[in-house]
């Protein structure tokens, strides 16, 4: 589906029509990111991260697929020949340091994304599936990093495996038997190093396939925008191309100024000094961290340290998924029939708060245990359940919302003409 | 009702972390965390100011050789460099002739099998070989060391927080332990075996001073061999064998942050182009 006034393709080359006839692949690529797709014409930076993200994720299947030529998986050389590719495989050491840093850019843009769509209500009607596969594309992450990370077998990779898979122990009367059935043992070893690489392997390409429902899904109400006021006639967009793959294209060249300079120049930055020890099942290193993307969701398993009906490692683990699934329900907690954030005075304030509390979370996840840190910890991760499941439903049904532009177009031109959008709504 | 259900399962989670938050505090209170010796004496490295340090650093060639012959001369006794090759060393200034040489003349020989019986035997290095391990396996390397295992230096830099600037410190930083310490911490005493030294995570270290006085090594290119200036060497040349590539990846890095930048301006430049007119 699209707009009525959006652009039709017509190939004029014999040979793109033969094309069209044949195997319209072109005229699905003009529709999707093309001329064909009208798209407000409002858009600000924000919605750049999409594309970002798309980039990010080539960048990694493409540094990935070089890597695993010359990648072991097994314990007894896995270590070594992430060295070799280091210091005897031609620019390995690059592309070992573009696709480490790249799952970080990837992670990156994507949380920016997902920011994006909290402030402007991108997840509402009529755009839930969109935030629904959005969900789903963060999971698949989330488990693509954490087995990629196990991959170089240093210390790090070791025992955030041994920690994350004891996650599943914390079930109760089954949990240890599934742990040992998905580790295929007692403990990390070669089955689970080469059954995460598989693994590993694959699920960027089942993220792939999301993207492309994700997109699809996009495509049938059309992009949100800023205000988050429907699109009312043709005065309201543009044509995605030229104008946003224009747009797309200084995003794209900042995305990987910053990206070159970061593996260029400070490629171990974001990474731990213990991972550059080889894996040692004997020996537990002082702190275990993941890495930074997953810090505030480590610090939410870490705070809930009380037994209440359940143990504390259960309500812990629970927590954790959880804070990550209630993201799926959002669309129906919150029934604001108000988008963007920018018209709802109440709601704004809390997305801030929002924002410091999970860097905080962030802070404490990498943070040593004191009793200082765990309590910011536990009033933090408080904060970030109270915040969706609590103050959300109960904002979006008292709030008082200010009044929304008439449309996008109306929205524009007060902008331009520097006086508000109420004021033009009440003159006209 | 989704709503409902939602405040409900929110409430929960906000109970069971208020009663985990009163219980932290009821311990922080009743029983405080207690300061340890690690605490309060570990001191961070400071900085020596390699010049492979910064956005583009480079070796000092001369720097990294003295550096190689302090780890020959030193630490290979007990630490092994196995992700480094010999031929590796022509990187830092070595001719094809002088890595044979260092090959072959390596003390300790490179593990093979006496082509005759197939009986374990050794053999002389060769530029091909990685620097061989001073002990046959782990066993023996803590049979020889007090149980401790000595770590294999290839990555120590990139292995340890603000690695160049911590091996150098650590190698400096050997010192009796101080009197405060023992007052403070009467059972914080260096244990029989170990040595006190600040920049050690757990402040006693298992490895005894390996510079011990100055002109240990003999340098041929006539710089004073302080203890001082030993020390700042060899973590230039760990700095090497751990980010061999440092040089090149800092000399791709300035290109592609030049081109990138230009490219910024420019698809900058198009945007204005293509929306020139279009309020937005």
């Amino acid at each position: 589906m699209s707009f009525p006034w959006a652009k039709h393709y017509e190939p004029k080359q014999p040979l793109m029509r033969w094309m069209d006839e044949k195997l319209p692949l072109p005229r699905l690529v003009y529709n999707a990111i093309g001329a064909g797709y009208p798209v407000p014409r409002n858009l600000n930076y924000f919605w750049n991260f999409g594309v970002l993200a798309g980039a990010a994720l080539v960048c990694q299947i493409v540094t990935g697929v070089v890597l695993a030529m010359h990648y072991a998986a097994n314990g007894a050389v896995a270590f070594g020949s992430v060295e070799s590719i280091m210091r005897d495989v031609n620019a390995g050491w690059f592309l070992r340091y573009a696709h480490a840093n790249g799952a970080s850019m990837f992670l990156a843009v994507v949380y920016i994304h997902i920011g994006r769509g909290l402030y402007y209500g991108s997840y509402k009607a009529p755009r839930e599936m969109v935030w629904l596969l959005g969900v789903v594309i963060f999971l698949l992450m989330m488990a693509t990093a954490f087995m990629g990370y196990v991959l170089p077998w240093g210390q790090m990779s070791f025992w955030g495996a041994q920690v994350i898979t004891g996650f599943f122990s914390a079930i109760p009367l089954v949990g240890e038997t599934i742990r040992v059935w998905l580790l295929g043992g007692f403990a990390p070893d070669n089955a689970a190093l080469n059954r995460f690489f598989s693994l590993h392997y694959l699920l960027p390409f089942v993220t792939a396939g999301v993207i492309i429902l994700h997109i699809w899904a996009l495509h049938i109400p059309g992009s949100n925008n800023p205000t988050g006021v429907d699109v009312k006639g043709e005065q309201d967009t543009v044509p995605f191309h030229p104008y946003y793959t224009a747009k797309d294209g200084v995003g794209v060249a900042v995305f990987f100024l910053i990206f070159a300079a970061l593996i260029f120049f400070s490629p171990n930055l974001l990474g731990h000094p213990d991972n550059y020890i080889e894996a040692n099942p004997l020996s537990t290193p002082a702190h275990i961290v993941p890495e930074w993307y997953f810090l505030p969701f480590y610090a939410i398993l870490k705070s809930f340290t009380a037994d209440f009906l359940l143990p504390a490692k259960l309500w812990g683990v629970l927590a954790m998924f959880g804070s990550i699934l209630l993201l799926f329900f959002l669309p129906w907690i919150d029934n604001s029939p108000v988008r963007s954030a920018n018209y709802r005075p109440t709601y704004r304030w809390f997305l801030v708060v929002l924002l410091i509390d999970i860097l905080v979370l962030g802070y404490v996840g990498g943070a040593e245990a004191t009793a200082r840190n765990v309590i910011m910890g536990q009033i933090a991760a408080g904060y970030y359940f109270a915040h969706f499941l609590i103050i959300l439903p109960l904002v979006s049904a008292s709030e008082r919302p200010r009044p929304l532009p008439n449309s996008i177009t109306e929205a524009v031109l007060a902008k331009h003409a520097g006086t508000s959008p109420a004021k033009t709504a009440m003159a006209g | 009702m989704a709503r409902l259900i939602s405040i409900v399962i929110g409430a929960a989670f906000v109970f069971v972390l208020a009663l985990a938050l009163f219980g932290t505090a009821r311990t922080a209170i009743t029983d405080p965390a207690k300061e340890s010796a690690e605490h309060v004496f570990h001191l961070h490295p400071e900085s020596i100011g390699l010049p492979s340090a910064g956005l583009f650093g480079k070796f000092d060639r001369q720097q990294v050789q003295r550096g190689f012959a302090v780890y020959k001369e030193v630490c290979a006794a007990c630490h092994s460099l196995k992700y480094v090759a010999f031929r590796d060393l022509t990187k830092i200034g070595y001719s094809d002739a002088e890595v044979k040489a260092i090959a072959n003349q390596w003390a300790i020989e490179q593990p093979s099998v006496n082509p005759e019986t197939g009986e374990a035997a050794t053999r002389k290095n060769l530029p091909s070989d990685h620097f061989p391990s001073p002990f046959a396996n782990e066993v023996a390397a803590r049979a020889a060391n007090n149980n401790a295992l000595p770590p294999d230096l290839s990555l120590i830099t990139k292995a340890r927080e603000d690695g160049p600037n911590y091996v150098h410190a650590l190698i400096t930083g050997y010192r009796n332990q101080p009197a405060e310490l023992l007052k403070e911490f009467p059972g914080a005493k260096t244990p029989p075996g170990l040595h006190y030294n600040p920049y050690f995570a757990n402040l006693n270290i298992a490895m005894p001073p390996p510079l011990t006085s100055d002109g240990q090594v003999t340098y041929s290119d006539g710089t004073k061999a302080t203890r001082d200036q030993m020390a700042r060497d060899v973590s230039a040349f760990l700095t090497w064998t751990a980010e061999p590539n440092l040089e090149a990846r800092h000399a791709a890095g300035l290109a592609a942050v030049i081109f990138l930048m230009i490219f910024v301006f420019l698809t900058w430049g198009a945007y204005q182009n293509v929306w020139r007119g279009i309020e937005h």
